[in-house]
């Protein structure tokens, strides 16, 4: 466009070259290089250039207070007296300049473990590495067969020995004195194996045409559930249990809500799975039925393999959304991550600390959900270009 | 038709062939009623043994059992109430209405505020500027991964590290923050301010009558009369000149250090701020995601075929973009805002007296643990039903209308 203008609109007639004048135009913008970069993606108006600025010295400004809060004002330890009490004066004086870690360094064993028996620690730790490991495995799609299925009830029967003991020479240790991180996984991983196959049913219940009498309770349960917090569940869980239960039965407070929270994320897994069920094409049912395949034949080698396998990334971004959900446990008093956390600071000398704490928590919790959210990300890709082809 | 070819087999009605239920497994009818009077009946057995055993263990604790506790004097204390309210004289019904004043009292303003935010940072996401657009990504992938109820635990603990009133932050000498909350100057209410209120509602209806006649005319001719000028008349410069001719009163209520506490002004308690702050600052970032899906959604050629036709650079946001991005919207965004009533539920945990926690400090009170969980699942169902209820209409209203 400025091109154009910029040819001369009168030849030139007199000289030897009839070619039209062109304006010395200014050299192109360099393409490549760091420079280039900044120019059109930091500075490329006069508006984006006061944003970048504007934004880049709150970074800077922010950024070496917060390095000179966590680092190096940061108390990393403090003494012990005789009788083995936390001296917390260094920490007391360096509020709101540095960091107290030692809260952490003191407590971290309260944190991740609750209050199992000190020396019997090592256990919730095997627990909580063998959660890990089972979580990777199955992330893995080489290991998506049914050795997957021993691979877990094993898993999970190794956990509940280690924490239970009383087999193989170990000692004995009540669920009351679970706690901490091996709780949030329990919960979670619990949860999500027992919710995923109610969810698939309730799912399967709501498309049925045949069974309206069915139908209709899976949509009373489904749109119940998502209808009312999960605090009020977990209430329920708590008060009301008991009272359902027949005389001289009681379950435990850990059990009781671990039901309420496998009814809870069954109800929102149902309705990813449903998700699915609908995406999948009219044709792939009807070929199944014209095959002669019986209901569950058709569900369980046509539908179900295909349909979930389109719902994966939501289904694990459901999955993250339960891992941070079971954190409210803590309202109904349950030893997870975030109340051994609040246990740790209820301590009169280490009150005053709760930034670090939460901060140490945070980064636990976000690990966790950050490894899913790249997974289902990558997955994602990975499913997509498959599909793509 | 003529009669020769008339065959009473072809012309006759054809009904299809009355099907009988066969007493044998292989009838799929027959399979379905069992089957369906199997599972339905394995349901109400278990609600039924789950009744009976409440029934006989409400009357072996002697808990007494129906609604009548509304009617009581409730003795709960509650700190901050829409509606005045005192304890030990008003009945366990009010004390829950006022738990409900306040669940939308921070549900409504938490979810005006998270979506402005929430656009904002879906916005910022797409921006041209790379560190706008990365600080953007961190915010949600930071915010997105850590539970709620440790983000709120933080804000909470955080507002109560604030100095004492004494020593409280303070913006001149208007807005004090200190542990006791936010304290902040209140208008004087005069008869001036009703009437400029007045003005002002009479402008909107006004300027809405303007818009409608301007969209008639430019359906009837193509012009395009401008709205924003009228509108700017209506709603801000006739209120104020009201105001102005009587008298233009003007006076502050300002928050005065008395002893160990401020008095006067407006006050927001730190548990509200915390749970405001918390559930905006949460909720934003699953808003920003939703947002940024909802514009990539509206293809570039849109926006340079509006401007072929000639639009105006709003108008095509307004009466082009928008609408598309919208339709992508407005589904996630309501079960995102249905999130947040029930987050809000969280307040239990650090002491804002929302439904939920007066619900459970009733029924600590009352051993009424049944009637209390009622009514916090009943609230909740309406109000969830309520906002999809409106949802699903302005999606209905907003939805491409097709052949």
């Amino acid at each position: 466009m400025s091109g154009t203008a910029q040819i001369d609109p009168v030849p030139a007639t007199t000289g030897a070259t009839a070619a039209p004048v062109i304006e010395q135009r200014r050299p192109a913008a360099p393409t490549g290089g760091p420079w280039a970069w900044a120019r059109l993606n930091l500075f490329g108006s006069w508006w984006s250039t006061a944003v970048t600025l504007g934004l880049g010295a709150l970074i800077v400004l922010w950024g070496v207070r917060f390095v000179e809060w966590a680092f190096v004002h940061a108390v990393w330890s403090v003494p012990y007296n005789a009788s083995g009490q936390p001296q917390t004066a260094a920490c007391q004086e360096a509020r709101g300049v540095g960091a107290c870690w030692a809260i952490i360094a003191d407590k971290y064993r309260l944190i991740l473990f609750g209050r199992y028996p000190y020396e019997e620690q090592w256990r919730p730790a095997i627990c909580i590495v063998l959660f890990i490991g089972l979580y990777v495995v199955s992330a893995i799609r080489r290991f998506w067969r049914r050795e997957l299925f021993l691979i877990w009830l094993v898993t999970l029967a190794v956990i509940g020995v280690l924490m239970w003991g009383g087999v193989l020479g170990l000692t004995f240790v009540p669920q009351d004195s679970w706690g901490g991180l091996p709780i949030t996984l329990i919960l979670a991983t619990f949860g999500l194996a027992f919710s995923f196959p109610l969810s698939i049913l309730v799912a399967l219940g709501r498309r049925s045409t045949k069974l309206p009498a069915v139908k209709l309770l899976c949509v009373l349960y489904v749109e119940l559930i998502r209808g009312v917090p999960l605090i009020s569940l977990l209430f329920m869980a708590s008060v009301m249990f008991p009272l359902f239960m027949p005389d001289g039965v009681n379950i435990d407070k850990l059990l009781r809500a671990q039901i309420a929270f496998i009814l809870f994320a069954a109800a929102y897994l149902a309705e990813v799975v449903r998700g699915g069920l609908q995406a999948l094409p009219k044709g792939q049912y009807e070929a199944a039925d014209a095959l002669g395949l019986t209901y569950w034949q058709k569900t369980g080698k046509i539908v179900l393999p295909q349909a979930l396998r389109l719902v994966i990334p939501p289904l694990v971004n459901t999955f993250i959304g339960f891992f941070k959900d079971t954190s409210l446990v803590l309202i109904i008093g349950i030893f997870d991550l975030l109340t051994s956390g609040k246990v740790a600071l209820s301590e009169p000398v280490w009150q005053a600390f709760s930034t670090e704490i939460y901060v140490a928590l945070a980064v636990i919790y976000f690990a966790f959900c950050f490894a899913m959210s790249k997974y289902s990300r990558g997955l994602e890709r990975e499913l997509g270009r498959a599909t793509r082809r | 038709m003529s009669g020769a070819t008339a065959d009473p087999r072809l012309t006759a009605p054809r009904t299809p062939p009355r099907r009988r239920v066969r007493l044998s497994w292989s009838d799929p009818v027959l399979r379905s009623i069992v089957w369906q009077i199997l599972i339905v009946g394995l349901v109400v057995a278990l609600f039924w043994y789950l009744v009976s055993n409440t029934n006989r263990n409400l009357a072996a604790r002697r808990i007494a059992t129906g609604f009548d506790f509304l009617f009581q004097a409730a003795s709960i204390p509650i700190g901050e109430s829409l509606i005045p309210y005192t304890p030990s004289v008003d009945t366990y019904g009010y004390a829950l209405l006022v738990g409900i004043l306040n669940t939308l009292k921070v549900a409504v303003v938490g979810v005006v505020l998270a979506t402005i935010l929430g656009t904002l940072i879906g916005v910022g996401r797409l921006s041209r500027n790379w560190l706008v657009a990365k600080l953007a990504a961190v915010y949600v992938e930071g915010l997105r991964d850590i539970p709620l109820l440790l983000q709120l635990l933080f804000w909470y603990a955080l507002l109560q590290g604030l100095p004492a009133p004494r020593q409280s932050l303070r913006i001149g000498d208007a807005v004090f923050l200190s542990n006791r909350g936010i304290r902040l100057p209140e208008l004087v209410w005069g008869p001036a301010f009703t009437w400029a209120a007045v003005a002002l509602l009479v402008g909107i209806v006004l300027t809405y009558a303007w818009s409608r006649r301007a969209r008639q005319r430019q359906e009837a001719t193509g012009e395009q009369p401008r709205v924003w000028p009228v509108a700017l008349v209506l709603v801000i410069a006739v209120p104020v000149i009201v105001w102005a001719a009587l008298g233009a009163p003007f006076a502050w209520d300002k928050p005065v250090l008395h002893g160990f506490n401020f008095t006067g002004g407006l006050t927001v308690t730190p548990e509200y701020t915390a749970l405001l702050m918390g559930l905006v600052i949460y909720t934003a970032a699953y808003i920003g995601e939703i947002v940024r899906a909802g514009i990539q959604a509206v293809p570039q050629g849109q926006w340079e075929a509006a401007g072929a036709l000639g639009l105006r650079h709003g108008v095509i946001l307004r009466k082009i973009v928008l609408p598309q991005a919208m339709r992508v919207i407005i589904p996630p965004m309501t079960s995102q805002y249905l999130n947040l009533t029930k987050n809000s539920s969280l307040a239990v945990a650090i002491g804002y007296q929302d439904i939920v926690s007066v619900a459970n400090t009733t029924l600590n009170q009352t051993g009424q643990a049944i009637e209390g969980i009622a009514v916090i699942m009943a609230v909740y169902l309406t109000i969830s039903l309520s906002i999809s209820l409106f949802m699903n209409w302005y999606n209905a209203r907003i939805a491409l209308v097709e052949r």
